[in-house]
């Protein structure tokens, strides 16, 4: 089959790559009707994710129709349509029954990285690098779907595939983002990042009972979108004075719940900027904190940081002095898929969300170096690039 | 000469490990045993030090020491050993784990007392056999495929559903110690289950460098086995990632990998 795969810094390449077999009798494989980019990739494409190796199949957000499934899978028959939660859990760890599925124990073939890394295993993800587990990724014609009845969900009749597929991760950590902010009525909401993850936490904080929600981004375009498919308010940081402005906007306390959707290739205008571009060029630094010091300052006394940008090492110049005098709360993580997927359909399916607005560009695998530099230089207004990769077929 | 300590195991509040190893590595060799370990030996070196990898070290490592009592005929520390018994001087390895299992103990425990299941986590073992109520006789491969090395352990103590600890009998190949504890994990966790080994490095004073060189290495050994563990007895299998599509191992090799395990000093898979 094809598949497309890294090849090395910023380099991208469709290879012709052997098609997945069932390997366990948990597994199932599915065959991929739409794969999309996100913003994590983009970290591992720009080099800031160690453990990936030129070969990795990339992708981890799709979907598409069951074609063989284990002799332990009992959800699913050849035929369903599936979505799939990006995080790999295995169902039955502690971590698991806690539904804390991205922490799963038991998912992660190469647990001695991020216990290396991070001092714990953490669960399998598709398609990202061999420290969350080396599994290969979506962005090919068929998937092994390990953990099948865990992980994929029966999409309901009658809904569209764009408005699905970002169920499998974007609809989720924007929901999840909003789930850990501690919203309560009255709350006033701000987000980072106006990105597909962002977008969804601006849909899910009014899902959870938000009284405001204040988008912040740099580019238009996405400020256009937050405003008016997210209902947002917009701040572009370019533009104004974010810290400033947060203020004024709510009389002065700040806002009670700040998402991070950014993580740690956030960019920026002043001199934090140059230092962190500077340190994480050098490699001194993996992550460029400039959303995690303004959400810290911005936030409201004893307010919540919620934090679902990716950052995946060293962070510098955190205002931790602010944090504990000002008695924040931090609560952060990769998503826990199959804990949202369930009522995230619910929601797609009563009409409260339709996350189909995120996919701006369909291309075949073929383009894929086309596609991740759009979305990475957001150009013509790029929000997400969603692949078919039946469509490469064609292109042989 | 002391004891190599990578963490004490009063640590963990259950006294000072009572089963020691008998100290057969420091034994004569026999004729048939010699030269079974000098081809052992050999095999081992080859195959060990072609391949730069951490079990590749392992094996290179132990096959020179079983090359040089195979080809020697006696331990390098033979004389010293006949002297007197001077057992206070043998340098015992001790390794230490523990992990926490999310089922009941009594299942997890019983798993582990049929020692004929240990070689399904533990990946250097061929078989386990019990053969009679203390005794069990072991088998594990020599990496390459070149032989087997085996010995007799047998159980000094036991506590169902509690404690088991085991030594290998006079005269073993691979002379060691050990112990497991087997707790409720507070909160409904399951299992938390404690283990203890102890060896003696093959023939002295190599045994004691190749011991200070690669303790840490037999650590993730054995952190891994008990992975293995955990795996089989949550979820009834291991998982594996990387038997499936990559677009670089059928045309170029598999270069890369070596390179980020060296990076995070892997020393397995
Ligand atoms: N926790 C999880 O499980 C999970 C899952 C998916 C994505 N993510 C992470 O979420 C983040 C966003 O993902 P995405 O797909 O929306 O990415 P994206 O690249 O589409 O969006 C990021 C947005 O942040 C904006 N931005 C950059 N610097 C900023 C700043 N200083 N202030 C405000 N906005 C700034 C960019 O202009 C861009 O619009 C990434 O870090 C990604 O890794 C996490
Ligand atoms: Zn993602
Ligand atoms: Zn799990």
């Amino acid at each position: 089959m094809k598949a497309l795969c890294y090849n090395s810094v910023k380099d991208l390449r469709v290879e012709n790559v052997p098609d997945p077999e069932i390997i366990s009798p948990k597994d199932m494989i599915v065959r991929v009707t739409l794969s999309s980019v996100c913003g994590s990739d983009l970290h591992i494409i720009n080099g800031f994710i160690p453990t990936v190796k030129a070969g990795d199949v990339l992708g981890h957000e799709f979907m598409g129709g069951v074609v063989e499934t284990g002799r332990d899978v009992k959800k699913f028959v050849k035929g369903d349509r599936v979505v799939v939660a990006s995080v790999i859990a295995c169902g039955e760890c502690h971590y698991c029954n806690q539904q804390s599925y991205s922490l799963c124990d038991n998912t992660n073939p190469n647990a001695y990285l991020p216990e290396k890394m991070f001092g714990d295993t953490l669960a399998g993800i598709y398609g990202y690098t061999h420290a969350f587990g080396g599994y290969a990724g979506s962005h090919a014609q068929y998937i092994r779907v390990p953990f099948a009845d865990n992980g994929a969900f029966k999409v309901p009749e009658g809904l569209q595939d764009d408005s699905v597929i970002f169920c499998s991760d974007a609809f989720p950590t924007g929901y999840m983002a909003a789930d850990m902010a501690n919203i309560k009525p009255g709350s006033v909401v701000a987000v980072w990042g106006a990105g597909g993850v962002g977008q969804m936490a601006m849909q899910s904080a009014w899902l959870l009972g938000a009284e405001r929600v204040i988008a912040i981004d740099r580019e238009a375009y996405r400020l256009r979108v937050a405003k008016e498919k997210s209902k947002a308010e917009t701040l572009n940081f370019t533009e104004v004075e974010v810290l400033e402005a947060l203020k004024d906007l709510t009389g002065g306390r700040g806002p009670d719940c700040c998402i991070d959707a950014v993580g740690m290739e956030s960019s920026g205008t002043g001199i934090g900027y140059a230092y962190d571009k500077a340190k994480q060029w050098a490699r001194m630094e993996n992550d460029r904190p400039l959303v995690l010091r303004d959400a810290i300052m911005a936030c409201r006394k004893g307010g919540t940081v919620s934090i679902v940008g990716v950052y995946s090492g060293f962070a510098d110049k955190i205002p931790m002095g602010a944090a504990m005098n000002k008695a924040l709360t931090f609560k952060m993580g990769q998503m826990h898929g199959p804990k949202y997927i369930p009522r995230l359909l619910d929601h797609v399916q009563n009409g409260d969300v339709d996350p189909s607005f995120l996919v701006t560009h369909k291309m075949g695998l073929h383009q894929g170096q086309q596609g991740y530099d759009m979305f990475t230089l957001k150009e013509d207004n790029c929000m997400r690039v969603v692949f078919d990769p039946q469509k490469s077929l064609q292109h042989g | 000469m002391a004891t190599i300590k990578i963490r004490s195991s009063e640590f963990i509040d259950r006294g000072v490990i009572k089963p020691l190893p008998t100290g057969s590595s420091y034994m004569n060799v026999g004729s048939t045993e010699r030269i079974v370990s000098a081809a052992a030996g050999l095999a081992l070196m080859y195959f060990g030090l072609r391949k730069f990898s951490m079990p590749g070290l392992l094996a290179g490592a132990a096959g020179a020491a079983l090359f040089e009592r195979g080809a020697s005929g006696y331990c390098p520390v033979n004389n010293l050993v006949q002297r007197g018994p001077a057992k206070k001087s043998v340098e015992t390895a001790e390794i230490t784990k523990s992990l926490t299992i999310n089922k009941p103990r009594t299942e997890v425990y019983q798993y582990w007392r049929k020692l004929e299941n240990l070689p399904t986590f533990m990946q250097h073992l061929e078989s386990v056999s019990q053969t009679d109520e203390r005794r069990s006789h072991w088998v594990a491969p020599v990496p390459g495929g070149v032989g087997k090395i085996s010995w007799d352990a047998e159980i000094v103590e036991e506590v169902e559903n509690e404690k088991l600890s085991w030594r290998s009998v006079l005269n073993a190949a691979v002379d060691n110690s050990g112990e497991v504890l087997f707790k409720d994990a507070p909160g409904d966790q399951g299992t938390e289950i404690y283990v203890i080994i102890k060896y003696l490095p093959p023939a002295g004073a190599i045994g004691s460098t190749v011991a200070k060189l690669f303790n840490p290495a037999f650590k993730q050994m054995l952190k891994e086995d008990l992975r293995r563990f955990k795996r089989l007895m949550e979820i009834g299998e291991i998982p594996v990632s990387e038997a499936q599509p990559s677009g670089k191992k059928l045309a170029f090799g598999d270069t890369t990998h070596d390179k980020i395990e060296q990076a995070y000093e892997s020393p397995l898979l």
